[in-house]
């Protein structure tokens, strides 16, 4: 949450080497003892440098996360794409107390009479239904749950 | 219905704990792996398998970095949902997410007022590159096609990984 304000549509001056390490590394950061000096061979450029690097990209918020992808409904769990027709009035309000909620991950305004999109994440269907009533009912907003039935693709690379 | 898309195998708890130990990324050091495991109290060997074979397969969908899309200069974020023929939406999702410039593709349920079944995420730096790649998609979709709209994302209200509880409740 607090970094979420910062995040929004900030663009960044990046230097050659952040777009370097941003397209190497959304990809296959190895899994070795050390990571780092294996790139620093690749690269061209020292393992120290290399860290320095993915520290100042994540301290400015170029990067988000640095690590594992977890495909996590692998894990167990159940989750759920979510959306709120919402006052503009009320919007910020609305807002506040949709993200109060722990297992609310990712929350979106977009476009559209259906203006907040949000994922939940639950341990179980049950919990992820009683949730998604519960937020109808605090929030007094019209309101979709729309789980994915199925899955065709999430990956991307976006070159910097 | 919820119940046909859940996957509740039961969870290995060695990779539970993994994941919950690694919810906020790796850290970045010399050797970060040696880290992990140290909190872990497991080798550095034991977590290398372990991700291994999270890798292969795909609990771990990837390691490293997450760009920010804005700070990238992608302004222009779409959920573009299209209505497609119910008999049609699963042949052509696996063709459109299959396109180079799609981040994610999924099929979700309508209702009385959502007609939309296909749910694909595209990005650009500006409006000309977006409306180009939706058009591109919707030749795709050829005569299955009934309608679509794109949402626009104009700002992130929260942005943190999904979690998970490290013990069962």
């Amino acid at each position: 949450m607090s970094n979420a304000r910062a995040l929004h549509q900030q663009i960044q001056q990046l230097s050659d080497f952040d777009c370097l390490l941003i397209n190497t590394l959304q990809s296959d950061f190895p899994l070795d003892p050390a990571p780092f000096d294996e790139l620093a061979g690749r690269l061209d450029y020292s393992a120290e440098a290399i860290m320095a690097g993915v520290k100042s990209l994540l301290d400015r918020g170029v990067i988000t996360r640095f690590g594992p992808l977890f495909n996590i409904e692998q894990l167990g769990g159940q989750f759920s794409l979510c959306a709120l027709k919402v006052p503009e009035r009320r919007f910020d309000a609305v807002a506040e107390l949709v993200n109060s909620y722990p297992q609310v991950a990712h929350n979106y305004q977009r476009e559209h009479e259906w203006n907040m999109w949000f994922v939940m994440a639950t341990e179980s269907a049950a919990e992820l239904l009683a949730l998604f009533e519960e937020i109808l009912q605090r929030t007094d907003c019209p309101g979709l749950n729309l789980p994915k039935e199925k899955e065709f693709y999430v990956g991307l690379n976006l070159q910097a | 219905m919820l119940a046909s898309t859940s996957r509740l195998e039961s969870p290995d708890p060695l990779q539970r704990r993994i994941v919950s130990v690694l919810q906020d990324g790796l850290p970045v050091t010399r050797h970060p792996y040696r880290e992990i495991a140290a909190q872990l109290e497991i080798s550095e060997q034991q977590l290398q398998k372990e991700m291994q074979s999270m890798l292969d397969s795909g609990a771990i969908r990837r390691i490293g970095v997450v760009p920010n899309h804005y700070a990238l200069g992608y302004r222009f974020n779409l959920m573009v949902v299209w209505d497609i023929e119910d008999n049609e939406v699963d042949a052509i999702g696996e063709r459109i997410g299959a396109m180079e410039f799609v981040s994610h593709c999924y099929r979700r349920p309508r209702f009385p007022d959502w007609p939309y079944n296909l749910f694909v995420m595209v990005h650009g730096k500006t409006r000309a590159e977006v409306e180009d790649k939706i058009e591109r998609v919707r030749e795709q979709t050829g005569a299955a096609y009934r309608s679509h709209t794109a949402l626009n994302s104009t700002k992130i209200l929260k942005k943190t990984g999904l979690r998970i509880r490290s013990e069962e409740k």
